[in-house]
């Protein structure tokens, strides 16, 4: 009998999930509500700590899972559970009868907006580092000057901050900025460059390395001191208000141009997906995985599967390794079925 | 001076757009593992001079970065050596003690 097996999300976890689901000789029904494949990575413009190109993975990829049925711009609109399976219906309006479903709607970034002190849509050369990756992809980003000489970062923007809704650490961030910033100081070499931090949380295999290398051959300054506000001059500079916590003064600094880290909260397409299927949120708002050591993949319910950010926050490489685990349990699960 | 019966208190804010760092990068040529202080505070904690007089190696590093004169701090280090032997990111301390006080020879 041949069993459907649909990936709810065409990020790089579904797509790692198909490629993997491939392998082992399945053909996965991958359903991604953009228009392309690859979500955030694929707007993304180098992946830390090595540098790869995230476009490249993500084409890489997408030559990868060819052999999939592959359906863009497309939601699913209801889920019923069947005896054996589920039924899913697609805003396309094909119905699939699927005896495994993979979850991996992913993440959506904080909005730096919410966060009114830090003047993003206020202030002309506030930007986040969103669109600081799409600027280093090639687009034009007028909020960027010609030639900075002074560029902050602001790391847990919309993180580890309950007056934002987001009491968790979105894990990427300080990782990201250190490679922003040492793209940033790659392209203005001359530009000092500060990142304003709470805690450094760099946990990954080589990413102390990869800071050593911002503060030392790029001369990276960190300050640990929440800014609290972003106001401008009256020669239209930008400036951040801090406290220096290392010296336990007040510090202030005039900038060209400022980086928000905007962190990670849960896609808002988890809830319709919860609502429809019973899954449960977890406290942050993601899905509950069975339990957070063991069973991270696992949904609890029988045929449901999670891989990637839509349980939490997550690394690139901890996202490939839960997309492969994930369609390995898939498959031992309907091998079991047959 | 007229007493108006108030006062006006120096602001303590460190503007770090002002600030001069000449002498911080100058250090780093010398001795680039300046710049890789986590300000753990290790050097501190094992100083024999800290608990007397102050004396922190953090707050030289710190202090330089912000501009200020850290002579006074620095009078008080015996070049003992032990912050050099405590510091996690493998500062060599005591030469940037050295290198900082030949900057003010």
């Amino acid at each position: 009998m041949n069993h459907n097996i649909v990936i709810i999300g065409g990020g790089i976890a579904g797509m790692e999930a198909a490629k993997a689901l491939l392998a082992l000789g399945h053909t996965p029904i991958l359903i991604e509500s953009k228009p392309y494949l690859g979500g955030h990575v694929a707007k993304w413009h180098k992946l830390f700590p090595d540098m790869s190109s995230a476009t490249e993975l993500v084409e890489k990829l997408r030559k990868d899972i060819t052999a999939a049925n592959i359906f863009l711009s497309t939601d699913v609109i209801s889920m019923n559970r069947l005896a054996s399976g589920w039924t899913l219906k697609l805003s396309n309006g094909i119905v699939i009868n699927a005896s495994a479903i993979l979850v991996s709607t992913g993440f959506k970034l904080f909005e730096a907006s919410k966060k009114e002190e830090y003047g993003y849509g206020v202030y002309e050369n506030v930007i986040t580092n969103s669109d600081l990756e799409a600027w280093f992809n090639g687009e034009s980003d007028w909020r960027i000057p010609q030639n900075p000489k002074t560029i902050g970062f602001v790391h847990c923007v919309g993180s580890r901050d309950l007056k934002a809704c987001n009491g968790q650490c979105s894990k990427v961030c300080c990782a990201t900025a250190i490679k922003q910033a040492i793209e940033i100081k790659e392209r203005f070499p001359f530009a000092k460059v500060y990142c304003f931090y709470m805690d450094l949380r760099l946990f990954g295999k080589k990413y102390e390395d990869f800071y050593v290398n911002a503060q030392r051959d790029y001369g990276v300054q960190f300050i640990r001191g929440r800014v609290s506000e972003v106001g401008e001059t009256i020669d239209h500079r930008l400036q951040v208000k801090a406290e220096d916590t290392l010296s336990g003064k007040p510090l202030k600094l005039q900038l060209d141009m400022l980086v928000l880290m905007a962190g990670i909260v849960n896609n808002p397409s988890i809830r319709s997906i919860s609502a429809m299927s019973g899954l449960e949120t977890d406290s942050d708002g993601f899905l509950r995985s069975s339990d957070n050591e063991y069973g991270v993949v696992e949904s609890g319910q029988p045929g449901i599967y999670f891989a990637g950010a839509c349980t939490g926050p997550k690394t690139v490489p901890e996202t490939v390794a839960e997309a492969r685990s994930a369609a390995l349990q898939i498959h031992s699960y309907i091998k079991k079925l047959a | 001076m007229m007493d108006f019966g108030f006062k006006l208190s120096k602001s303590s804010t460190i503007d770090l757009t002002d600030v001069k760092t000449d002498r911080f990068e100058q250090l780093c040529k010398q001795e680039p593992g300046a710049r890789v202080c986590i300000g753990c505070g290790s050097c501190s904690a094992s100083c024999p001079a800290a608990s007397l007089s102050g004396m922190s190696m953090r707050k030289v590093l710190l202090a330089m970065q912000r501009g200020q004169d850290v002579r006074p701090m620095l009078r008080n280090c015996m070049l003992c050596g032990k912050c050099t032997m405590v510091c996690p990111r493998g500062l060599n301390t005591r030469n940037i003690i050295l290198n900082i006080c030949r900057q003010y020879d």
